[in-house]
């Protein structure tokens, strides 16, 4: 969907402001927020993309206005209500009033400290690559409105395949409750000036992760 | 949820905020969906074991060892499981090389992607409005607010993290560091140099 997460080339954000010696946390609610989403996806309640979905769906004053682990809050509870985890009387009332909805797994402090690596997102492929690098692809002209991870920035766009990445699990489609739809992944790079126009600088180079449905041979 | 007004969190205080997040804490446990040690786990491993020094490791071996490098750059993922000490890595790591030719900076317009395994949580910046709509349009002018100013023929690289691919930085190697170890070398190795905000530190900077 074409929302103001959708940032990159936008005007007027104003400077990058550092701070020094940044605490991984800066309030002990952060850090539980964080791990109830980590520990709610290890369980598969849902994917990753679903919960990137769910923080686009915020209206956008609301994305703008909060912070990082807030809006990651305000999320992870869209889908527990979406999904029926969770019910908004439950959240009202602060406790659980009704049966859990049973999940495949749940975290253990085990397996945190055997060193939680991420998921794979490799998946079968289900044809062969269309694409190799060195290919010329231009990038469609999409604007769906559900989850996308194509940038509004770079669509429509001719670029250079320059790596393949093998097949991963589509998050258009993950984010739809349509299955993985395994797709080709592959690193895609343009010159600055086919995203910003003539006058942008001749030494800037641009690449994204495309998905092979984001492409078709330019 | 998702049908209210939102108004009523912007900028909802500190207090508010902390009663929601335990409350929604209280009723996942009470469900049985999450593990409260499971969650202490993971916020102590952010907090204690996961940082940007899995990171500087990793480049260090890099600048010292020819084959490591060369292994990395093809395959960061297995080249790090193959040195077994350090934090496990997904499966979908790329290490991306500066040259005097290319210097190459990464983001995540649409999100927060970043290598949380090699260097910690993002920092605020990184997730923030101004580097996400900046760093693909204006790299130069982000660079030179984080002090690094390229010369004018270098490439600029950015790599937009659309996908689960993560992006790591090996920055150049200061000179004169020839003998170091890879601890010493370690040091020089920042998070911004990895992330490409910045560049590895000359060893008169890194002297306290």
């Amino acid at each position: 969907m074409n929302g103001v997460h959708d940032m990159g080339g936008m005007d007027g954000f104003g400077k990058v402001e550092v701070e020094e010696n940044e605490p991984p946390f800066h309030h002990k609610w952060e850090g539980r927020v964080l791990a109830m989403q980590r520990a709610m996806g290890y369980a598969g309640a849902w994917h990753i993309d679903d919960s990137r979905y769910a923080q686009e769906t915020l209206s956008p004053r609301v994305y703008l206005a909060v912070s990082y682990y807030w809006r990651w809050a305000l999320g992870m509870q869209q889908n527990l209500l979406k999904r029926g985890f969770v019910t908004e009387d439950e959240i009202a009332a602060g406790h659980s009033l009704r049966p859990a909805r049973p999940l495949p797994r749940k975290l253990t402090p085990e397996v945190v400290r055997a060193g939680m690596a991420r998921d794979t997102f490799f998946r079968q492929q289900q044809a062969h690559a269309r694409f190799k690098p060195g290919d010329r692809v231009r990038t469609r002209n999409i604007n769906p409105l559900g989850h996308t991870r194509l940038p509004r920035y770079a669509r429509d766009k001719v670029g250079t395949v320059e790596l393949i990445h093998g097949c991963h699990a589509y998050p258009d489609a993950v984010a739809s409750d349509r299955g993985d739809d395994p797709q080709w992944l592959y690193t895609v790079v343009f010159d600055g000036r086919e995203i910003w126009g003539a006058d942008a600088d001749p030494t800037l180079k641009i690449s994204i992760d495309a998905f092979e449905p984001y492409l078709e041979p330019a | 949820m998702a049908d209210h007004d939102h108004d009523h969190d912007h900028g909802a205080p500190l207090g508010e905020i902390q009663l929601r997040v335990r409350a929604l804490e209280t009723i996942l446990t009470e469900k049985g969906y999450v593990d409260p040690a499971a969650l202490d786990a993971i916020v102590e491993a952010y907090e204690t074991k996961i940082g940007p020094r899995n990171g500087a490791l990793v480049v260090a071996k890099a600048w010292r060892d020819p084959a490591f490098k060369a292994a990395l750059l093809k395959d960061a993922t297995a080249a790090i499981a193959a040195l077994g000490h350090a934090s496990r890595v997904g499966d979908h790591l790329v290490a991306i090389e500066n040259t005097p030719q290319r210097h190459n900076m990464v983001v995540c317009t649409l999100c927060s992607c970043y290598p949380w395994e090699m260097l910690g949580l993002p920092p605020i910046w990184y997730k923030s409005a101004p580097y996400r709509s900046r760093a693909v349009k204006d790299p130069r002018g982000v660079l030179a607010e984080f002090g690094v100013k390229l010369p004018k023929e270098t490439e600029v690289r950015v790599w937009d993290s659309t996908a689960e691919t993560r992006f790591i930085v090996v920055p150049m190697r200061p000179a004169g560091t020839e003998d170091f170890s890879e601890e010493q070398l370690a040091d020089l190795v920042t998070r911004d140099s990895m992330i490409g905000t910045g560049l590895a530190r000359t060893p008169a900077e890194a002297r306290p």
